[in-house]
């Protein structure tokens, strides 16, 4: 099919729509007054159903145009905005969502919609549209036809729309003696410069008077952004005539008709304020005038949002492509920088530091250009958790702070998942239902909150919940009875441990597997997916107040900063971000505690992980000369001290997978490829201290 | 009667020990010279680690190893095959590769069963050709343990 180079783009732009969607009707909820909001989902809704029935998906452009009645018929002030209304609504664009989804994957997206199709047919039939609606309260547009059929006979009403201001200065110079004129000029159809014809008759209008307004604007008239036909108010001394003829002189010019406007025009008009909305002469024009108020309106509540962000649309594929050619200049620089030290010549030295420079500007472009505001993952959740919420008759507000953080894209689309589990958790365990809250003296409202910021290296997400908070000595219970710990080491397990036991694999607390959080795979699976990602979770509860499940992510993937070490001839690479400090230690120094060697750092005792040992380095001679390199590493708040041959030092390094053929390394999380160009593997700390 | 069109197998041709072994064209990227290896520690005894193939980081396997043929030394004419399978890319090494044919499809045989040795499973059929014998891998079996 021909239309498939168009499909993608579809897909993505409807997804947009349907998320416009859902936002508005979410702040319609809020507002169920203010009909700016119905008017933008209406467009949403609207351009989602030109597309789809251009795509030929006749189902998905049948809803949408249901919905879109709706949405009319409240736009117009027929319905009034009730919960009921907006549930229907909401099912639509779930239902429509699904559709969409369908058809990404690969789906005709067809589905069987007629229950809700009814419901909203019985909606927009449920009040007589007569009743109350177009006398009383009509949209804009048509009181303005109508009022443009009445006033059509006027034959020399103003055709410009004026504001206070202006009418006062028109009104001003007609009692001082000038003649306040409203000239209609039209260009030849042929008029190739109409912005340089423009520009005559500005001159000579400006030569015999004072210009006050125009239709289109000056600007725009610049960009000759206008049919054939301008319209400009012009307060002047010289009489009608003599201006018609001189504008006739300027080639190219069809027409020009001159209406003095008179002092009576304008006490009516200003008496009549509200209702000159726009007052056509022509019969033409009637049809016309109420149509472009209309996209004014449009325009003017658009404008802002389209233009204050300038962007393009650039695939992902591209922009790793240019990640990956980024990540060889990269390597090229290392390379560069040994030789430069090798050589010691001064300006390449200086060349090569500038370049050095130049590339780290560089590589903050690259990076930023892959990161996305958390929003694109964040936006789902208010609908899902208003759907939650009813299912569950619980009464929930969802709080969203941060959205606007930023983070990597690779990031951003594995993150989903495990966020969607963490609300469903905290909406289906932690908040308790209305009357247990209000025994308990809480508000029947809960509160969940999902934040989002910056912090050093990291973008922490958490998300708090005000409900029932964990409760201990139940994990405790249940994660003995599922063997997940025994008896003896629960009694030592801090209370931070025991809430993270509910993130241990074959663990559900709910008593009751619900639709909504025990689908058999528990909070484990959030856990995986966050450790894969390199971050880690963490959660704070106390029982009865609320549970805040903390996320900490590494901002990118792909470009991280590590401290390199020599063991005999292999050079290895360990993320600087684990990294507490490095030291070296005597042979003395060295404890052992339960076959275990371990040291004293700063008052801690520290357990000692021989690399070489771990990663069985054939030694080819035992150099021992008293001293051992160590490398301080954190996990949590767990140190250990791995002992290395040698430091060689700090570097930035681009992360490469070893392939899928190697995957799952023990305490190898990835590889690099250094300045020499020999790949470096990066060990993997957490997975070294258990 | 005029003669069958006869159907081709482009293959690429590597030692082993005494024997010739073919892999499909299709699934070779490239074959490169010995270059430094970076050991991988905590994987099977043939992987002998990773290289730097242009900027992507390739794993390598020791052919002679995975077959369980005693190791050689000869590191002049010892080459890595490039090969690629369902998303996977791993380097194979050969002691050479010598040739490019096309094998006639109907010159290849399943495996006689007698081969009493440890590489009869990586092996998808041979192909006899005037007086060569060359060995076709099943590629599949020889990366999936």
């Amino acid at each position: 099919m021909e239309l498939n180079q168009y499909l993608e783009m579809f897909i993505e732009e409807s997804k947009e729509h349907l998320q416009s969607c859902s936002d508005n009707l979410l702040e319609l909820e809020k507002n169920p007054t203010d009909l700016a909001i119905v008017n933008e989902i209406f467009r949403s809704a609207h351009t989602l159903k030109g597309m789809s029935a251009t795509m030929g998906y006749e189902d998905l452009a049948d809803l949408t145009h249901k919905m879109e009645n709706v949405l009319d018929a409240i736009r117009n002030e027929k319905i009034k905005v009730t919960a009921d209304i907006l549930d229907v609504v909401f099912e639509s664009v779930d239902h429509l969502e699904a559709m969409v989804m369908d058809i990404a994957n690969g789906g005709d997206g067809k589905k069987d919609v007629s229950q809700t199709v009814e419901k909203l047919k019985r909606i927009e039939l449920g009040e007589s549209p007569l009743q109350n609606s177009t006398v009383s309260n009509p949209p804009e547009g048509s009181a303005a036809a109508e009022f443009a059929a009445t006033t059509a006979i006027l034959d020399n009403a103003p055709q410009l729309e004026y504001d206070d201001f202006e009418k006062t200065v028109l009104l001003q110079s007609t009692e001082q003696g000038y003649n306040a004129f409203e000239i209609v000029v039209t260009l030849n159809d042929s008029c190739l410069l109409k912005a340089a014809r423009v520009y005559m008759v500005f001159d000579i209008l400006e030569k015999n008077g004072d210009v006050v307004k125009s239709s289109p604007t000056v600007d725009r008239l610049e960009e000759e952004q206008f049919d054939q036909e301008f319209k400009v108010a012009l307060i002047s001394q010289t009489d009608a005539e003599e201006l018609r003829s001189k504008i006739l002189k300027v080639s190219e010019v069809d027409k020009v008709s001159i209406t003095q406007l008179s002092e009576d025009l304008f006490v009516q008009s200003v008496v009549n304020q509200s209702e000159v909305v726009a007052q056509p002469t022509t019969e033409e024009l009637t049809v016309v005038s109420p149509v472009e108020v209309k996209k004014d309106e449009v325009a003017q509540k658009n404008g802002p949002k389209h233009a204050a962000s300038k962007t393009i649309r650039v695939s992902i594929e591209r922009l790793d492509i240019l990640m990956n050619l980024f990540e060889e200049l990269v390597i090229d620089r290392g390379r560069l920088q040994s030789i430069a030290t090798e050589v010691n010549h001064s300006e390449l030295n200086e060349t090569v530091e500038r370049m050095s420079r130049t590339m780290g500007d560089l590589q903050n472009i690259v990076l930023t250009m892959r990161m996305i505001p958390i929003e694109t993952v964040f936006n789902r959740f208010p609908k899902m958790v208003r759907t939650l919420s009813r299912d569950l008759k619980k009464k929930i507000n969802l709080e969203v702070i941060g959205a606007e953080t930023e983070l990597d894209r690779t990031v951003i689309d594995e993150i989903g998942d495990p966020l969607v589990h963490l609300i469903r958790n905290s909406v289906d365990h932690g908040i308790e239902s209305p009357e247990i809250r209000r025994a308990n003296g809480k508000p029947e409202e809960g509160n969940v909150t999902l934040r989002a910021y910056h912090s050093g290296n990291y973008v922490f997400i958490e998300i708090e919940d005000d409900g029932a908070g964990i409760n201990r000595e139940r994990v405790l219970k249940k994660a003995i009875s599922k063997g997940i710990v025994t008896k003896e080491s629960a009694l030592s397990m801090s209370d931070k441990q025991i809430n993270e036991l509910i993130l241990a694999s074959g663990f559900s607390t709910a008593e009751v597997i619900s639709d909504i959080s025990g689908r058999g795979v528990g909070l484990d699976v959030v856990k995986t997916t966050i450790e894969s990602l390199g971050g880690n979770i963490s959660i704070e509860s106390t029982e009865g107040v609320g549970s805040i499940f903390s996320i900490q992510l590494p901002l990118t993937l792909s470009i991280i900063s590590v401290m390199l070490v020599e063991i005999e001839q292999e050079i290895y690479a360990i993320p600087l971000s684990s990294i507490i400090e490095t030291s070296i230690i005597k042979n003395s120094d060295i404890l052992n505690a339960h076959n275990q060697k371990v040291i004293d750092f700063r008052g801690k005792v520290v357990p000692l992980i021989f690399l070489d040992e771990i990663f069985d380095v054939p030694r080819t001679e035992q150099a021992e000369d008293g001293y051992h390199s160590v490398v301080i590493v954190r996990k949590g708040d767990k140190l250990a001290g791995l002992v290395v041959d040698t430091f060689i030092g700090q570097q930035e390094i681009v992360l490469k997978s070893l392939g899928n053929y190697l995957s799952n390394i023990f305490a190898i999380s990835g590889a690099t490829i250094l300045g020499n160009g020999k790949v470096a593997l990066i060990v993997d700390c957490n997975a070294l201290m258990k | 009667m005029t003669a069958v069109e006869q159907e081709y197998l482009k293959v690429i041709v590597f030692q082993l020990a005494d024997k010739e072994y073919a892999i499909p064209v299709s699934n070779v990227q490239g074959i490169e010279k010995l270059m430094h290896i970076t050991r991988v520690p905590k994987t099977s005894s043939f992987v002998k680690g990773v290289i730097n193939l242009r900027g992507v980081v390739t794993p390598l396997i020791d052919l002679r190893e995975r077959f369980g043929l005693p190791v050689s030394n000869n590191e002049e004419t010892t080459r890595i095959i490039i090969i690629t399978l369902e998303e996977m890319e791993v380097g194979f090494i050969v002691d050479s590769a010598n040739d490019v044919l096309d094998i006639p499809l109907n010159a290849i045989e399943a495996q006689p069963e007698v081969v009493g040795s440890n590489e009869e499973d990586f092996i998808s059929g041979v192909a006899k050709l005037e007086n060569r014998l060359l060995i076709l891998l099943h590629l599949d079996k020889v990366l999936n343990p």
